[in-house]
This record gives structure tokens, sequence and C-alpha cells, in this order.
């Protein structure tokens, strides 16, 4: 009788082993196939050149889409960053009431929110009226995407700043905004990794893409025109082309650097802010 | 004194005009896609009910993608949140404290693999897998279930289940680290209280814990859901994307983002627009929904900071 209960036991408890186990394989598959596939497209051309054409024997690299998403994750840091990160001063210094709670609640809810929604927010409001495809349109949808991230985690990050601080200083006189630059710089850290995270997130982004930013077979030609990025393209070679093509290899090759970017900024983050934060 | 005190006022409607943005969104979101889509939500419920997706004719019926959006989610979180709750439950109540954190850290980098990754990925690793190995054994030894029956001899490698799959992956990350949250907060005194009652260690977990941290798990298999239901790109690559209802999980399907990213681009009048715009709303308006009641949960479950604090 006892002897059934510990071996039910030892059972139950090897499945939840089990279940890390499978929940650990296709990550390793995907960082192995992608590095298996992806490696041979690294070289200069890569980075240099246009995508191939449809002409045969074309070949090329992603330069394009490089400069794209670059481009892309700059202006959404730009629009994104400053919002979300007086936004979370705004919950964590003064929204302890109705308001600040309803902003954090929001906030909450918008992260989950369908990427691809925010591409037809986007088209919506800034590809119509432009009459196409366009950076901005790209770069405001992604910058969209980033302030819920960015707000929550700035106001988390504040939050854990000891009160004594906030004390300390209103009682030597310091005005509260100063207060509140101080409370920021002291958490710095835990703020800057909300950020990279959400920089992060929106580089990997496709969905809201092709509705605003489009894609682009040239360099960058202006802020209103389309732009390519290594996501669109990932997709567009990748569903459009046979295996074995120029094209399917450098989908690959856009996925290597994607992930390693994505990872790197993810793996930095935690190798940086270990110990610094409460956060495990 | 005076010149101090603007500053500050200054100062705190900046952060109130910047936090309002955030309320401003949610709200232009809903704005914008109910307007956007005023020429077909006139038609009303036969858009949701309706199953034919015609746009040169102008009838448009979502209910192929609604199906196949509601039944991929579903096999996401029928293989997904079994597998989350036994990682929850490693990290949580198994491993040594040494390795929690390294196992923590692999399980969320998860989730920062790029969606179109995954679809690549699931196209040309998982998928010719899933077709040669194992939706046969499935149908041979799963048959008498009509989800596991298909007319075709060759099963295809992009379905509806390949889908489910992929998505199952995509949520683990979520589900397990909000899960693994919501142990972690359940007080010891639980678990002692059933040691001292002679339970073994799983007995402890399925009576004393796991139905303590109920609401914190439910609430990660609601955000779960929702992730599954919004995901787009990956789910466009592995589905077929074909507005069918064959009731076969081996069929390709189609679903609500899907038929967005893909015909968006394409759609020239107006109707045809508006009508993608309204599956972009029902979208919205699920996920938002269920994001609620996720997030409803967590606050009132535990004042506790990491788990409301995940993103």
């Amino acid at each position: 009788m006892m002897s059934r209960r510990f071996l039910a036991d030892k059972i139950w408890l090897s499945l939840a082993f089990v279940a890390v186990v499978i929940a650990v394989i296709p990550l390793a598959s995907i960082l192995y196939e992608v590095t298996r596939l992806g490696i041979s497209s690294m070289n200069i051309d890569f980075f240099t050149k246009l995508p191939p054409t449809l002409l045969p024997g074309s070949v090329g690299g992603m330069g394009n889409a490089v400069e794209g998403s670059l481009m892309l994750v700059a202006l959404a840091s730009l629009i994104g960053l400053p919002i979300g990160l007086l936004s979370g001063v705004f919950i964590s210094e003064y929204g302890n009431n109705w308001y600040g709670s309803t902003v954090r609640f929001l906030g909450d809810v918008l992260v989950g929110n369908p990427s691809i929604v925010i591409g037809i927010l986007g088209y919506i409001l800034l590809v119509i009226p432009f009459h196409g495809f366009s950076l901005v349109a790209g770069g405001v949808a992604l910058g969209v995407m980033t302030i819920p991230i960015v707000s929550n985690t700035t106001a988390e990050a504040l939050k854990l700043v000891p009160n004594s601080l906030r004390e300390a200083s209103h009682a030597l006189g310091i005005r509260k905004w100063r207060t509140s630059i101080l409370i920021l710089a002291n958490a710095k850290s835990a703020v800057a990794t909300g950020a990279l995270l959400a920089i992060a997130r929106v580089m990997g982004e496709t969905a809201p893409l092709i509705l605003t930013a489009g894609i682009s077979t040239l360099w960058y030609s202006g802020p209103f025109q389309p732009v390519a990025s290594l996501t669109y393209y990932i997709y567009y070679f990748s569903t459009s082309f046979p295996s074995h093509s120029a094209e399917f290899d450098l989908a690959w090759g856009a996925a290597f650097i994607l992930i390693v970017i994505v990872m790197g900024i993810n793996l930095g983050v935690r190798i940086i802010t270990r110990g610094t934060t409460g956060h495990a | 004194m005076k010149r101090r005190s603007r500053t500050d006022a200054i100062f705190k409607w900046l952060t109130i005009i910047f936090a309002t943005a955030v309320v401003f969104l949610a709200v232009l979101f809903f704005y914008e896609l109910g307007t956007g889509s005023s020429l077909t939500l006139r038609s009303g419920f036969s858009f949701i009910t309706g199953s034919k997706w015609d746009p040169v004719g102008n009838v448009f019926g979502v209910l192929p993608m609604l199906y196949g959006s509601l039944v991929t989610s579903a096999i996401a979180l029928v293989i997904g949140v079994p597998i989350s709750l036994g990682v929850a439950i490693f990290l949580s109540e198994l491993a040594p404290h040494r390795v929690r954190s390294p196992f923590s850290f692999v399980v969320e980098m998860l989730a920062a693999v790029p969606s179109v990754v995954y679809g690549l990925w699931g196209l040309f690793v998982l998928a010719p897998v899933l077709r040669d190995d194992v939706y046969p054994v499935l149908r041979t030894y799963l048959g008498f279930l009509p989800i596991f029956q298909s007319s075709s001899t060759q099963l295809p490698g992009v379905s509806i289940m390949t889908a489910g799959i992929i998505l199952a992956i995509m949520i683990i990350p979520i589900v397990s680290s909000i899960s693994r949250d919501a142990l972690l907060a359940v007080p010891d005194s639980q678990r002692e209280a059933a040691y001292a009652l002679g339970a073994t260690k799983s007995e402890a977990i399925r009576i004393s814990v796991l139905s303590y941290a109920r609401s914190g798990i439910f609430a990660s298999i609601f955000l779960g859901l929702g992730r599954a239901f919004g995901e787009t790109i990956a789910v466009t690559m592995v589905i077929g994307n074909t507005p069918l209802i064959t009731g076969s999980l081996f069929s390709p399907g189609y679903t609500l983002a899907s038929l967005i990213a893909n015909e968006f681009t394409e759609a020239t009048t107006p109707v045809y627009i508006s009508a993608l715009v309204e599956a972009g709303l029902v979208l919205l308006t699920v996920v938002f929904l269920t994001n609620i009641a996720a997030r409803v949960l967590i606050s009132r479950l535990v004042k506790n900071r990491e788990a409301a604090s995940y993103l």
C-alpha cells in the first residue's frame, strides 16, 4: 500500500522533469537549425548587398533589411521610450490613486494585445492618409508596442527604490520633480533592462510591419517610403520561394542575425543585472 | 516658492499626459477599428456566423477563421498547459535552488524567439517531422476519433494541428512563469500542513499547493489563451491558410489573425478592407477580454509584485 503511493509520487515528480525537457527541446532545435542553416549566409555581401532580383542566377544580401530593421527600431525607441518612461514615473510616483491603477491595468492588458491589431491601427492612421507603406508608419506602430511594456517595467523598477530615499530627498527640500529624476537614476539598470527587452521584442515583430512599413527591394529612400525589414523578408522569402534557393538561404541567414541580436540583448541584460535587482 | 511649485506642477502634468497616452491607446484601438469596419459592421452577426468568405462577391463570413483561431488555441492549451504546469512545479517545488534560475532563464528564452523564426522552424523543421513520424501514428491509434481522421492518404504537414503545436510551444514561457510565480507565492505552511498529514511530495503539491495557487494558474492560462488567439505570423506560415471547417485537425485551416496578415495588402475595395478591420475588431475584443480576466485574477490573487510584473 505504502509502496504504491511512493511509486506514484516518483512518477508524478518525474513527469514534471519530463515537462521541462519537452519545453527545452524546441529551443535547442531552433537554435541548432537556425545556426546550421543560417551561418553559411554570414559574409560581407549579406550586410552590403541588396536582395537577389528575380533574374536567374542572381545572388545578393540583405543589407537593406538590416538597415531597415535598425531604422524601424530606432524610430520606435524614439517614440515609445520617452512616453513609456514618463508614464511609468507617473504610475510609481504620482499614481497612488484610481488613475494610476487604471493606467497600470490598461498597460498590462495592452501588453498582451495582438500585434497584428497594432498594424491595422497604423494602416488606418498612417498608411491610408499618406498613401502608402512607410518607415514612419512602421516605426510608430512598433513604438506604440513598446509604450505599455516600458511603462510597466519602469513603474516596477521605480517601486523597488526604497521609500526612505524619497523621504530623505523631500526632507532636504529637494523638489518633487527632481526627486523623481533621482529615483529614476537610482533605478537606472532596471529601467534600462525594461527598455532593452522592449526593443528586443519589437525587433522580432513581423505582423504589424506587413500593414505599416511594407517591404522594399531598395535601400532606404525617405521616411514616407516603404522600408525593408529582416522579419518581413524572412516571412516573404520562406513562403514564396522554393527550399534551397538563394532566397531560402538568405531567410535563414536573416533568422540567424535576428536570433543573435534578440538573444544577445536578453542574455546581456541578464548578465548585467544579475545581483543588482531582486528579479530572478 | 511659487516658481518651485510651478515646475513641480509642470512635471507632474507631463507624466500625467504621457500616462494618459496608455489610456488613450486602449480607447483608440476600439474607436478606430469600430469606425474602420463600419461598412461591414452594419450587416450584423452574419459576419461571425457566415461561413463563406468571398471578397469578389462581397460576401464576408469569418466562421471558418473563428473556428481556426478557437481550435488552434484549444490545441495550444491542451498541449501547452500541462507542460507549463510541469515546468512551473519543477521550478518552484522540485529543482534545487542553484539550478532554478538557469532553468527559468532557458524556458523564458522561448519567449525571446521572434514569432517569424517560430514560423520558419515550424514550416521546415517541425512540420516535416510531424507529417512523417507523428501524424500517421496518431491516425493509426486514435483514428477512431473524428478529429484524427483524414480522407487524404498523405497527411499534409501544414495543418490546424501543426499550428496548434507551434502555439503550444509559444505559450509555454508565459503560462509557466506566471504559474511558477503563483506557486512560489503559496505559503510554506500549506505544504507543511499536508506533510504533517503524511502526504507525499506529489500529494502535497496536488492537494494543497495547486489548489491554493488556483487563481494564479487560471490567470496564466488566460494569458496563454490570449497569446495563442492573437498570434499571427507563425500560425500563418504553418496552417495552410484555407478557410475550411472539416472537423479534422489534420486539415489546413485559417485564423482571424492570419486572414488579416494574408489579405490586407491585397484588399482593394473599401468593403473588403472594412471586413478585414472587423476581423481585427473581433480578434481585439476576444484578446482584450481574456487579458482583462487574467489581470483581474492576478491582482485579486496576491499583491505579489513578481506575478504582476511579468510582461
